[in-house]
């Protein structure tokens, strides 16, 4: 009897000490798969391709896709968004500064708060690609660069009108399935991702990422090639269609993710069926190393914020620079503190011709008399 | 800035504002301007200003702590060595002879003009860099501006700064009337102010009811200025001009509010403001029996601006009365009768393409000078793109159907591909005149790949600018002191019997001849064609060898052949 109620005692002992012992177990699981997916920050390159007012499913598209990645954790300085045609604020807009998605005016993808680093005439084959492969002019302001290192997942989207092979930019120039591959091939050499979501929302738009052959790239289209997408429901009153299919389900899709959930790559290959979408979606994983039911929704269009819990403690105190004085007198009235005229007749009258550039014709200066 | 009330009494407390500066070396002040239109429509000018009392140019010193004024500003600032920089963003052309003048005027468009420091070696360079720069704040498309339509300017666009030395050579200007505004330029501009969009005045800014306007411009002016002439400090305004128009925002009704207009009522002043105000332009109200205003307040004001002495009624953010029991301030202003027509603007411009066909064209540059017995000169500059090939020979200047000869005229030729047109002119306007200014060009072709993916569209021409001294109706202050209202006190003004204005002309549409961009592929299709069959056909005729060849006989024929052969008798053939 002692001897039993020695053996419980000790078991129960041992049950409450392994106990805290298990959850950090558990803890330190939970964070291990927290970084097992191998990324550090998250960039999105989004693309609309098409100019005119009846392209604006093009724009719609794309700013759903901007607004999902945005409301998912992704920030703006993250996010290159190109758009060939601004569709807000066109004259034919009967509500400016608004992009509609569904009809009836209900979700306005546009928002308050967007910030297009492309826009217009921009948008052309090679700014995408300069982007795409950073090789763009030194004077490139910050929010036009894609600044990816090889820890970096990209998510491309890109949306306009396509067919077998290439994609049209702007009507005036097309991009084809090889300069593709190749851009990619240059970014994996280069060392500018880790892993890469390439989606893709054109007739046709299978044929472009047949030709893909560099590692870490998954794909997926809106349409195998010899189908062409379609668009999914005009609005009366705005008078043009407003979204297309594949991206309207997709942004249906993206609206239930919420940053900590735990849908996969598989949920997304489901997404827009042949009997929604009347063309048939593809997807290609045969490059990507890792299962896509192993992969987050959240790795592509998420952010991560990578947390390193320290016990070391850091000392903050540094010397605070003093000041900075004003330094009074001397530089500071050198120069007079007075306004210059603004138009200073007389002395327009007589100014001297800039040497070599331009001739002027002086005369008296007397005014016209009438 | 008077206040002729004696109830209402807003002690400026000098002691205080110099208290304030010592410990915080800058300030921000808002101000909200509503005047309202004779043709129904309201016009609605917000002016934020952020004071700075140091100097980004000092040798040495490294700026490191921004508090109100925006750091990504200042590291420009700094970095290029800008003295003075003025960005304006326009959607829709302003109507003068409708609407008056307005406070800052700007063009269709993207105007950007610079005065750089004259320690500068290259300010070619540092344009270039400047505008790619801005571009990526703004989010507009900057980059565009090269040399091609870039200009420097002789005689315009004197700094509104501080400053002695003019030497244009540290001056550009250019204009980009294709650029688009939208949301995506109000954003990075709202971040730019010290509360954002959300306290103060700024919360009325949405997007939705501003870009649903008559008129839209948010402009940023940055320029080196004196307080009290005894220190330099820089100055960041940055403007918002919006005129609403009655049948789209108004809904027919003569009857505007601050929540009818942006969807918002006030409910804070900007906590970081010194000072924070709304004034009405009651002008043309002094009995109250055009419009009614409420709520009521008993604050007056009166300000000389654009020439004119105008009265209006302000509202004191700063103060929690204004707000009312329910915390929140919603302006109503109710017509009762009809206004009577406007008061002629004195200057007034107009600019339009005669002509037909694709090849040649005139360029006609119309100013009208209202004012009955005064006359007085303006500066017409015009940059036209080197694309439209100017006739300077055929320049005419006409003032009631005699020639006028401008008593100053700057122009520099363009070089194809690399500068466009510059043409200055100083013309005195005879009193209650209308002043023509004609001058011819020829289209020219442009290589295929110049042109733009939609060619048809046309090719835009800048506005033109005339800049003029126009005798005011009273005498304008010439002390540029601190406590007038902003919206009167951007201009420095020299002397007091006129005040200095810009007007800005319609920008043009031009047609050019376009190719028809099938024809590469055309043309490739037809040769390998012809090619193909002159060359096949050549090729068969040199190589191609005839054989004769029987054809095989039918059925009963072979029989019958068979047995001829049987028989030993001659065949058929």
């Amino acid at each position: 009897m002692d001897y039993y109620n020695l053996l419980t005692t000790c078991a129960f002992i041992h049950l409450l000490v392994s106990i805290p012992y298990a959850y950090s177990n558990y803890v330190e699981n939970k964070a291990g798969q927290f970084f097992s997916s191998g990324h550090t920050n998250n960039w999105a390159v989004l693309v609309c391709t098409s100019r005119f007012w009846f392209n604006y499913r093009h724009v719609a598209n794309t700013l759903s896709v901007y607004r999902s990645v945005k409301r998912l954790g992704i920030p703006d300085s993250h996010i290159v968004l190109m758009l060939a045609d601004d569709m807000a604020c066109n004259y034919r807009n009967p509500k400016p500064a608004t992009v509609f998605s569904h009809k009836n005016m209900e979700l306005n993808v546009y928002g308050d708060d967007v910030e297009v680093d492309y826009r217009g005439y921009e948008v052309t084959v090679e700014n995408f690609l300069r982007v795409l492969t950073g090789r763009l002019p030194p004077s490139t302001p910050r929010s036009k660069r894609l600044l990816s290192d090889d820890r970096s997942n990209i998510l491309i989207y890109l949306t306009g009108h396509g067919g077998n092979g290439f994609l049209k930019f702007q009507d005036s120039e097309e991009i084809s399935n090889m300069e593709l591959a190749d851009a990619f091939e240059q970014m994996w050499q280069k060392r500018r991702y880790n892993e890469l979501l390439f989606i893709i929302d054109t007739c046709q738009g299978a044929s472009m990422y047949e030709r893909f052959y560099s590692p870490n790239l998954m794909a997926l289209a809106s349409s195998q090639v010899g189908e062409d997408s379609l668009s999914h429901q005009p609005d009366l009153a705005i008078g043009v269609h407003l979204m297309d299919k594949y991206t309207f389900y997709l942004l249906e899709f993206l609206e239930e993710v919420h940053p900590a959930s735990q849908a996969n790559m598989n949920d997304l290959f489901k997404v827009c069926p042949q009997s929604q979408c009347v063309s048939t979606p593809g997807h290609r994983t045969d490059l990507f190393q890792r299962n896509p039911g192993s992969v987050l929704i959240t790795d592509f269009f998420g952010s991560v914020r990578k947390v390193e819990i320290t016990k070391d403690t850091i000392n903050l105190t540094s010397s605070l620079k003093p000041l900075i004085q004003r330094s009074g007198s001397g530089d500071m009235q050198i120069e007079s503190l007075t306004y210059v005229d603004q138009l200073p007749v007389a002395e327009i009258i007589h100014q001297n011709a800039i040497q070599g550039l331009s001739y002027s014709i002086m005369t008296e200066g007397t005014p016209v008399n009438f | 800035f008077r206040f002729p009330s004696p109830i209402g009494h807003i002690s400026t407390c000098p002691s205080l504002i110099g208290q304030c500066c010592k410990t915080h070396p800058g300030s921000f002040q808002e101000e909200l301007v509503i005047r309202p239109l004779h043709s129904g429509d309201i016009y609605a000018s917000f002016q934020f200003r952020t004071l700075w009392d140091t100097d980004f140019l000092q040798e040495g010193q490294k700026v490191s702590h921004y508090r109100l004024f925006p750091k990504s500003l200042g590291q420009v600032l700094s970095k290029f060595s800008v003295r003075e920089l003025h960005i304006s963003f326009t959607q829709g052309f302003w109507r003068t002879m409708q609407w008056g003048q307005p406070f800052i005027p700007s063009p269709p468009g993207a105007e950007l003009w610079v005065w750089f420091h004259d320690t500068v070696s290259d300010v070619d360079g540092n344009w270039k860099e400047l505008t790619n720069v801005l571009s990526g704040i703004f989010c507009a498309s900057l980059n565009f501006i090269d040399l091609t339509n870039t200009v420097q300017p002789s005689a315009s666009f004197k700094p509104l700064g501080l400053g002695n030395a003019t030497d244009h050579r540290f001056l550009r200007y250019a204009t980009l009337p294709r650029e688009i505004v939208c949301t995506e330029n109000l954003t990075p501009w709202k971040k730019l102010l010290p509360c954002g969009s959300k306290a103060g005045l700024a919360v009325l800014m949405k997007s939705e009811k501003l870009f649903h306007s008559s008129f839209h411009s948010q402009a940023v002016h940055i320029r080196p200025i004196c307080q009290q002439c005894s220190s330099k400090a820089w100055e960041l305004r940055q403007t918002l001009n919006v005129v609403f128009d009655l049948h789209t925002s108004g809904q027919g009704k003569k009857e505007w509010s601050l929540f009818k207009m942006f969807s918002r009522t006030l409910t804070e002043a900007c906590p970081l403001a010194s000072s924070s105000k709304v004034y009405v332009d009651i002008t043309d109200n002094p009995e109250g029996e055009l419009f009614e205003l409420s709520p009521a307040t008993p604050l007056l004001g009166q300000a000389v601006v654009l020439g004119d002495r105008r009265t209006y009624s302000v509202y004191d953010l700063s103060r929690a009365e204004t707000f009312g029991q329910l915390r929140s301030f919603n302006l109503l202003l109710r017509w009762k009768g009809d206004s009577g027509d406007m008061l002629r603007p004195l200057l007034h411009a107009e600019r339009y393409v005669a002509g037909f066909g694709l090849q040649t064209g005139e360029i006609h540059t119309v100013i009208y000078n209202n004012h009955p017995y005064r006359a007085f000169p303006v500066l017409l500059m015009d940059s036209v793109p080197w694309y439209l090939q100017l006739y300077i020979h055929t320049l005419t200047v006409t003032s009631k159907s005699r020639d006028n000869k401008p008593s100053y005229i700057h122009y520099q030729p363009a070089k194809d591909r690399h500068r466009p047109h510059l043409l200055e002119m100083l013309i005195q306007l005879p009193p209650h005149s209308m002043t023509e200014v004609t001058v011819q060009f020829e289209r020219a072709l442009l290589k295929w790949t110049e042109y733009t993916p939609d060619p048809n569209h046309g090719f835009y021409v800048g506005s033109s600018v005339v800049s003029a001294l126009v005798p005011s109706m009273v005498a304008m202050r010439t002390n540029f002191t601190q406590d007038q209202p902003l919206f009167s006190s951007f201009v420095p003004v020299k002397e007091e019997s006129s005040y200095f204005v810009r007007v800005y002309t319609e920008p043009l549409l031009v047609n050019l001849p376009t190719p028809d961009f099938s024809m590469p592929y055309n043309v490739i299709c037809l040769t390998c064609t012809v090619v193909a069959v002159g060359y096949g056909s050549f090729y068969n005729l040199l190589t191609r060898t005839f054989q004769v060849d029987e054809p095989s006989p039918p059925l009963s024929k072979r029989l019958a052949n068979l047995i001829r052969r049987m028989r030993g008798v001659p065949l058929l053939t």
